[in-house]
Parts: structure tokens; C-alpha cells; sequence
């Protein structure tokens, strides 16, 4: 464990270095102290990103988009699943923004310390930096197919409801639970690297298990208590909710599931720290 | 003395080792371990000390503030261990350290750096990955790309710069951290001669400046010119700790076998080497005696035993010498010879001797080093030692000894020399 003090006596910092024994303690105020690395590394991942492509930023709108077309030909169009009082494309739209936050913040931190292992074996820095930005560099892309969103409410006429404000609750919801779940992976990743196969059945499971490509409504009844344990269940139906006006007000439920995702969230931060030490070594 | 800087106490660091080191554990075996009562048992035995080393053992020092630390020893003596430890990439096992002030290090420049982004962009990273502040950054900014001397390729992508380049600009971010204690971990084995000089040159800044400098080097001559003090690690442990000159002569000489022979143990050979093994590097004299000292006007035989655990194409097998200030003196391989070049394109699985013989009157008296490599051009290095086995050439009878001056350079030979008078 790494203890950081001031002394104010003689005004310097004096770092204490010994073995951890433990669970340790998060400490939050050297992440707030190295807030300016978060802000470089989602930079970079952006930039290098877009840069190495010929569409750049188009990608953001693309994929939501390429997604939504193939939805709609074939689970609005050939299955005819039910989609309410709005047309399917932007009920599926409305669900993909949230999910492509969520998905793409799951699979970049978990495989966050495993791709940036040379500066894990040569720097030190709070760990815990990398994976929050593979989120932020998430959200950037979720402004950005955003707009898509406003452009299809314009042309399919539907206004957004008074209930917009809480959007940012639900996205809130749809990131913690991803960095909560992303942590636990992530530092696991770097002591069984089978977790990075597993990475991409997760999220496909997990989006089978989302209302996106249907309503939450069609799930039978008596298994509605166990869907809404799953945060993004909440996160979907209340952009929906607030965005189209659809669906119904997301359930009580959706108390219970943030308060997993809350869990998760602490614990996944806990493990990380504690496993944190044995990163270098590892990695 | 001045303040304590860094105090290390009784620091040591455990490695786990196994019959493939730092392999990765899969999900499979730690569930299976854990449900069969096999797997327990031989997880318990592995809590054990088996399978396991101390990478760092009982490591004491302390550093006050301003002073210029060198640490040598030879590879995987601790040294890089240590300074991982001191800049918190990796945790001790045991002990603690307490350091005073910010600590900046250079185990290795550029860590960061993306091909993709330009000069500029990666400044800005590899600054905040340092842990500089944007407005540091944007203050020194002019200064670090005046150092690095690439301000025409400043918003060129990193991929397009040269190897030198790329060096230049990664140390002059690194260089311009200002951290009150600065630890360097050979970054001079890299770039050219005056990329080295710059270097050597800005950690002289550094500690002139009153900062504190740990410093991990190969490169004696570096060493000594830097340094004031030294501590010597040989399998992690402190074995001396002593102004720098008499620290170097006891590594150069006696941190060696003294028998004019040194041999590899199978756990002293990296698995990299394979199937390349190494037996034994040893120094004669013409009657096949070995001998740590020599004379310098008799042949000195120089024989490198091997073995081939499988054939090698290209192989070429061969010495470094050099002095105890780290200048080479000479390289040489057994395939030099076009003939045996030609000969041994294809060196079959074997046991083998590469032997030389140096002529008299080569060498002046003093120590010398002597390293390995084996080696197939372009393709692969087996296996390299620069540090692997010092001898001592005694001078009696060479050239000018009449006079008992010290001769400058690790030459001295016998020339004719004619005297014309006009």
C-alpha cells in the first residue's frame, strides 16, 4: 500500500512504500490529483481512433445506425415485434444509444490494463485511471450518435417529454454499472486472460437480455421481478421513456437494480485496488 | 549530511517461479485447483518457499538529498528490481521505503508514447502519463522541443520520426519532469553517441541542481563520472557500498570468479537463449593453464565451451573485450574467417570450444573484461553477457618498461620504431 502525506511542518511530500496487507483503502484523492491523465488517455484513445480511420468520427453515427437498419428490417420488419405507439426504428434507436455506451465501456475496460501493459510495467499511477478512460472515450461517442437521435424525433415528429431531464440519471446508471462490471473484468483479465475470450459473450448475452431489439413488456410476468434486476433493463426503458414517451415510467425496480449496480461499482473498485499491486508483476 | 532523500529498510521482493516463470494462471486450473483435493494440496505446497526467489533480499540504504547514487551489478542482480520498487511500479514483499519529494524516473522513455499522434500531442501524453500538469507542460513546452531539436517534425505523426528522433523526444519530456528525485535506469544503452552525451549531460544539470539521482548503468565509465557514491547489488543483496572508484574495482574484479574461468548454471541461462547453452568462458596462457592474470607479452588463449541442443543456422559465437571503465576494446567471432564462416553455416546439435588465441604485446596492463555472444546475424541473439568473466594482465617485460609510468589506453604494442637522423 502507498500511503501519500504532507507534513506541514517541513512542506514536502514524503511517500511511504511497504507491502499491503489486505483490503486497502480506495483512495479517491489521488485519482481527483491525476484527473488530467483521465482527461489525456480518452483524448488519445478518440484521437487515435479517428484518426486511423477514413470515416473518423462518422464511425460514432455509423454503427448505431447500421444497427438500427438491421434491426428494423428484421425484428420490426420480418418478426413484426411490437414497438408501441412509435415507430420501430427510433424505438430501437432510443435503446441502442444507452447500450452502446454501455457495451463498448464494458469491453474497452476490460481489456483496458491487458492493451496498456507497457506503461503499467514502466509508470506509476493510479491504475484505476485507465479504465475510467476507455468510459469516457464512450461518452464522447454517445454525443455524438446523440445527434442522430434529435435528427430522427424531427423527422418522425415526436417530441421529447418533460421527463428529458433525467436522461443523464439513466446514462449515469448504464456507465456505472459498465465500470462496476468492466473493473471486476479488467483485473481479472490481467490474471486469466480466458476473461478477455469471455468479454464478448457477456455482452452478447447481456444484450439478449436488454430490451433493445423488443419491448419489456413482452417478457412474461413472472419473470419480470428477475428481468429488472438487470440495471440496463431500467437504463433502456427510462430513455424510452423520457425520449419517446412510450413505455411506462421505469418500475420501483429500477431502485433495486442501481442499487447492484452501485455494489458492484464499490466492490469492483475494491478488488481492482486490492489486486492493483500485482499488476506490474503480472501483466 | 544534508536530509534523508530516500530511506530504504530491510526492503525485499518475492518472485514466484515456476518451471515456466511468470506464466499465466487460466480460470481452468485455479477452479480445478480449488474443487480437487489434489489441487489443494499442491496449492498449499506452493505457499511454500519452492518455486519461488528473492529477487531483493535485506536491502538497507539511505540517500540525502542531493547526492548522485550509482547501483551496478551484474544482470538480474536486483538492480532493476529495485528501482520498480522505489518509483512504485511493483510492490516489496517486505520492508518499506520512505522517499521524500517527488520522484521522476527513466526506466524507460517514451512509455506512452502512440505512433499515431504527432510530436506535439505526444508531449502533452507522455507529460500527464509522468504526472506533469498541463500548465507545466505548456510552460516547458518550447524548452522540450528546442532539447529534442525535432521542432520541424513537431506536428508530424511519431511513426514518420527516426529511431534517434523518437529517443531525442521522449527523453527531452522525461528529461524536463524536474522531479526532486530522479531515478535513471539505463537509458544510455540506447541512441547514439551524442543522444548519450545529452543525456549525460542534462543528469548532470539535474544533479548539480542539488536533486537526488539514483543511477542503474552498465556503462562504468558513466558511472564514475556521475556518480559519487555506489552501492553494488549481487544477487539481491547489498555486497558494497562505497565511493564509486573503489565499488567499480571490486565489481570489475572481485564481484568475479577468480580463476580465470567463469561457468553458466542451468538456472543462470535465460530460456530466450535456447537452444544456445553456454558452459563456460575461460582465459589461458599458452600451456593450457587458466589463470585470472596473464602476462602481456605470452599468446592469451580465450575458449568459449557451449552447446547446441539443437542445430543453428548462422551461428556465430564470439567475445567482447573491454575495460574496467566500460570502453571496448575489441569484438570477435568464431565464423569472422570466411573460410569457417562458409564452413559452419549450419552448426549441428553438439558440444563445442570456440577457441582464440590473442598474440603477445596486445594488451596493456591492467583489467579487462570479457563478454560473450552468441548470435545469428539479422535473425536472433541466443545469448550475451558483456559482463561475464575479468582478468588482469600483468605488464612485466612489455614495451617502455623501463619507464614505470601508467600508459595510457587498453593497447600497448610493440612497434618498431625507426630513429632517422638528418
Amino acid at each position: 500500500m502507498i500511503e501519500s502525506s504532507t507534513l506541514a511542518k517541513q512542506d514536502e511530500e514524503i511517500t511511504l512504500i511497504k507491502p499491503s496487507k489486505g483490503w486497502g483503502s480506495l483512495n479517491l484523492r489521488e485519482l481527483w490529483v491525476y484527473r488530467e491523465l483521465i482527461y489525456f488517455l480518452t483524448w488519445r484513445d478518440l484521437k487515435v481512433r479517428y484518426k486511423q480511420t477514413a470515416l473518423g468520427a462518422g464511425w460514432a453515427i455509423l454503427q448505431p445506425v447500421l444497427s438500427m437498419i438491421v434491426f428494423s428490417i428484421f425484428f420490426g420488419g420480418l418478426l413484426n415485434v411490437d414497438s408501441g405507439d412509435v415507430p420501430y426504428p427510433i424505438f430501437s434507436y432510443a435503446a441502442i444509444l444507452p447500450w452502446g455506451v454501455f457495451a463498448k465501456a464494458l469491453n474497452d475496460t476490460g481489456r483496458s490494463l491487458v492493451s496498456n501493459r507497457a506503461m503499467l510495467t514502466k509508470i506509476y499511477f493510479p491504475r484505476m485511471v485507465i479504465p475510467l478512460a476507455s468510459v469516457f472515450s464512450s461518452l464522447a461517442d454517445f454525443l455524438i450518435a446523440f445527434i442522430v437521435m434529435l435528427g430522427l424525433m424531427y423527422y418522425y415528429q415526436i417530441a421529447p417529454t418533460s421527463n428529458i431531464w433525467t436522461l443523464p440519471l439513466f446514462l449515469l446508471l448504464a456507465v456505472i454499472t459498465a465500470l462496476g462490471v468492466g473493473l471486476w473484468l479488467s483485473a481479472m483479465n490481467v490474471l486469466y486472460r480466458d476473461i478477455g475470450y469471455m468479454i464478448p459473450y457477456i455482452t452478447q448475452l447481456w444484450f439478449y437480455l436488454t430490451p433493445i431489439v423488443y419491448s419489456a413488456s413482452e417478457v412474461p410476468e413472472q419473470w419480470q421481478f428477475f428481468y429488472a434486476l438487470n440495471p440496463m433493463v431500467g437504463v433502456v426503458e427510462g430513455f424510452r421513456w423520457a425520449l419517446l414517451g412510450t413505455s411506462d415510467a421505469p418500475s420501483p425496480m429500477i431502485g433495486v437494480s442501481a442499487v447492484i449496480a452501485l455494489i458492484v461499482f464499490i466492490s469492483g473498485m475494491y478488488y481492482f485496488r486490492r489486486m492493483e499491486r500485482t499488476f506490474a508483476d503480472m501483466v | 549530511m544534508s536530509e534523508i532523500a530516500i530511506r530504504v529498510e530491510d526492503l525485499g521482493k518475492q518472485y514466484r517461479i515456476g518451471l515456466t516463470p511468470m506464466r499465466y494462471r487460466t480460470l481452468r486450473e485455479t477452479i480445478s485447483e480449488s474443487f480437487t483435493r489434489d489441487g489443494r494440496a499442491n496449492r498449499a505446497a506452493s505457499k511454500e518457499e519452492e518455486g519461488k526467489i528473492w529477487a531483493l533480499r535485506d536491502i538497507s540504504f539511505e540517500v540525502y538529498q542531493g547526492q548522485v547514487m550509482g547501483i551496478i551489478g551484474r544482470n538480474g542482480a536486483g538492480k532493476s528490481t529495485l528501482l520498480k520498487i522505489l518509483s512504485r511500479i511493483t510492490e516489496p514483499t517486505k520492508g518499506y521505503a520512505e522517499i521524500h519529494g517527488r520522484v521522476g524516473s527513466l526506466l524507460e522513455v517514451g512509455t506512452g508514447f502512440h505512433p499515431e499522434l504527432s510530436g506535439r500531442e505526444n508531449i502533452y501524453l507522455n507529460g500527464a502519463i509522468l504526472g506533469m500538469r498541463r500548465e507545466e507542460i505548456d510552460r516547458k513546452f518550447d524548452e522540450i522541443v528546442a532539447f529534442s531539436e525535432v521542432e520541424k517534425f513537431i506536428d508530424t505523426p511519431v511513426k514518420r520520426f527516426s529511431s534517434g528522433m523518437y529517443l531525442r523526444l521522449a527523453f527531452a519530456v522525461a528529461a524536463h519532469l524536474e522531479p526532486q528525485i530522479l531515478v535513471v535506469d539505463e537509458v544510455l544503452a540506447v541512441g547514439d553517441a551524442e543522444f548519450q552525451r545529452k543525456c549525460l549531460g542534462k543528469m548532470n544539470d539535474v544533479a548539480k541542481e542539488g536533486r537526488t539521482v539514483l543511477f542503474v548503468s552498465h556503462n562504468m565509465s558513466a558511472i564514475l563520472r556521475l556518480t559519487d557514491e555506489t552501492i553494488l547489488l549481487d544477487q539481491g543483496q547489498i555486497v558494497l557500498r562505497a565511493p564509486t572508484p573503489e565499488a567499480v574495482d571490486h565489481y570489475m574484479a572481485s564481484g568475479f570468479s577468480q580463476s580465470g574461468e567463469r561457468t553458466w548454471n542451468i538456472d543462470e541461462i535465460p530460456p530466450e537463449s535456447a537452444p544456445f547453452r553456454p558452459i563456460a568462458l575461460r582465459v589461458s596462457d599458452n600451456n593450457q593453464r587458466r589463470y585470472d592474470r596473464v602476462r602481456s607479452t605470452n599468446p592469451i588463449t580465450l575458449e568459449v565451451e557451449y552447446a547446441l541442443d539443437a542445430p543453428i543456422t548462422g551461428l556465430r559465437v564470439g567475445v567482447y573485450m573491454q575495460t574496467t571503465r566500460g570502453e571496448f576494446v575489441f569484438t570477435s567471432f568464431d565464423t569472422d574467417n570466411t573460410q569457417q564462416f562458409e564452413q559452419y553455416s549450419m552448426r549441428p546439435e553438439g558440444h563445442y570450444i570456440s577457441r582464440c588465441t590473442l598474440p603477445p604485446d596486445l594488451l596493456n596492463e591492467g583489467q579487462y573484461v570479457l563478454g560473450i555472444n552468441a548470435s545469428s546475424y539479422r535473425v536472433k541473439r541466443y545469448f550475451q553477457d558483456e559482463n561475464a568473466l575479468a582478468f588482469s594482465v600483468d605488464g612485466a617485460g612489455a614495451p617502455g618498461k623501463q619507464w614505470p609510468e601508467r600508459r595510457l589506453g587498453p593497447v600497448r604494442p610493440r612497434l618498431e620504431w625507426d630513429i632517422d637522423v638528418k
